[in-house]
């Protein structure tokens, strides 16, 4: 149970760690504005700290881009007018879900196509164990024979 | 022979993802493609560092330079900046973006240091960073007679990075922008 207790305060003191790491507030004008700059703010990777989303990071560009996504959406942008807005400056590399084009199209089919791989592999290792499986028991005559004979001479030799 | 082989397949594999992770080592993973390649240089009017005027657009385009985003708070922008002297006086004409700086501190550097920028774009809230989609500095444009930006450079300008990179495509563009 005491271990218990540890991991859990653990778990939580990892986890704090990005949540102090972003200071300023916005105050928005309705909560529905509120709700979408979390989700925006979420989707939209940091172009500086790779593996950040906005939210997270304090970088300067960060910080900068999460003041853009506040007035953006308070004049009024919609979410895909404001995510065309950023994908124009910086690449589709700052949204964690691309659209889907030329260039991404390994990205959103990889996944797919590996699995349809495995399932692959692991139908036909399936199918050719079980027939390796009885292909061994039944060993033909000409086998059988030699097998016979070198069992009775390892008896004679010992 | 054809199970004999099949017991190979592991070890292709590995040889393949191998190559692969291999390759991976070599690239940097910070240097993202800029998505204004091919695109005009955003419109802007911002004053000029150490001038009592305002810098637009048009100021800056009209023939091949460069465009470097620099800032006192940036130590690497320390590491480049003798080698833009250098090529400044070698005639590369070089504007300069002073992003998210203080003025003050701004023009002691380029006292200090020398100065290999035409002008300086003030920009202290990073609005034409974010135009250009800066992330960071130092950061180098190549722009074209037209002001359409050729490519862009994430780090430092030294040596080795122009004549390899900028430089050809310098001369490039110097070449089409004097025939036609």
């Amino acid at each position: 149970m005491k271990a218990w207790s540890r991991l859990v305060l653990l778990a939580l003191v990892l986890v704090s760690g990005p949540a102090l790491a972003v200071i300023e507030t916005y105050e928005f004008s309705s909560p529905e504005l509120e709700q979408r700059y979390q989700l925006l703010s979420a989707e939209l990777r940091c172009p500086k700290c790779q593996n950040q989303n906005i939210a997270d990071s304090n970088a300067p560009i960060a910080q900068d881009l999460r003041k853009l996504l506040y007035q953006q959406l308070e004049a009024g942008a919609g979410d895909e007018e404001i995510l065309d807005y950023m994908v124009a400056r910086y690449g589709e590399f700052v949204r964690y879900r691309p659209s889907f084009d030329g260039a991404t199209a390994v990205l959103w089919l990889a996944p797919i196509l590996l699995l349809l791989l495995g399932v692959m592999v692991a139908a036909l290792t399936l199918r050719g164990r079980r027939g390796s499986s009885a292909g061994a028991a039944a060993l033909d005559a000409d086998d059988e024979r030699r097998l016979r004979e070198l069992l009775t001479r390892t008896e004679q030799e010992s | 022979m054809a199970p004999r082989l099949k017991l190979f397949l592991p070890l292709i594999l590995f040889a393949g993802m191998a190559a692969f992770l291999f390759r991976g080592l070599s690239l940097d993973p910070q240097a993202l493609p800029s998505a204004l390649i091919d695109r005009p240089l955003p419109e802007f009017t911002l004053p000029a560092l150490g001038e009592e005027r305002t810098l637009s657009r048009a100021e800056v385009v009209g023939e091949v330079a460069l465009l470097n985003v620099w800032a006192t708070w940036c130590p690497s922008c320390r590491v480049e900046h003798p080698y833009l002297v250098q090529l400044a006086a070698s005639g590369v004409p070089i504007y300069g973006l002073n992003y998210k700086d203080e003025d003050a501190a701004a023009r002691r550097w380029l006292a200090e240091l020398g100065n290999p920028y035409r002008a300086s774009i003030v920009d202290r809230e990073g609005s034409l960073g974010v135009d250009l989609g800066v992330y960071g500095a130092p950061e180098t444009y190549l722009l074209d007679a037209q002001g359409v930006i050729r490519y862009r450079h994430v780090g430092v300008v030294d040596e080795r990075v122009w004549q390899t990179v900028l430089q050809p495509m310098y001369q490039q563009l110097s070449a089409q922008g004097g025939g036609g």
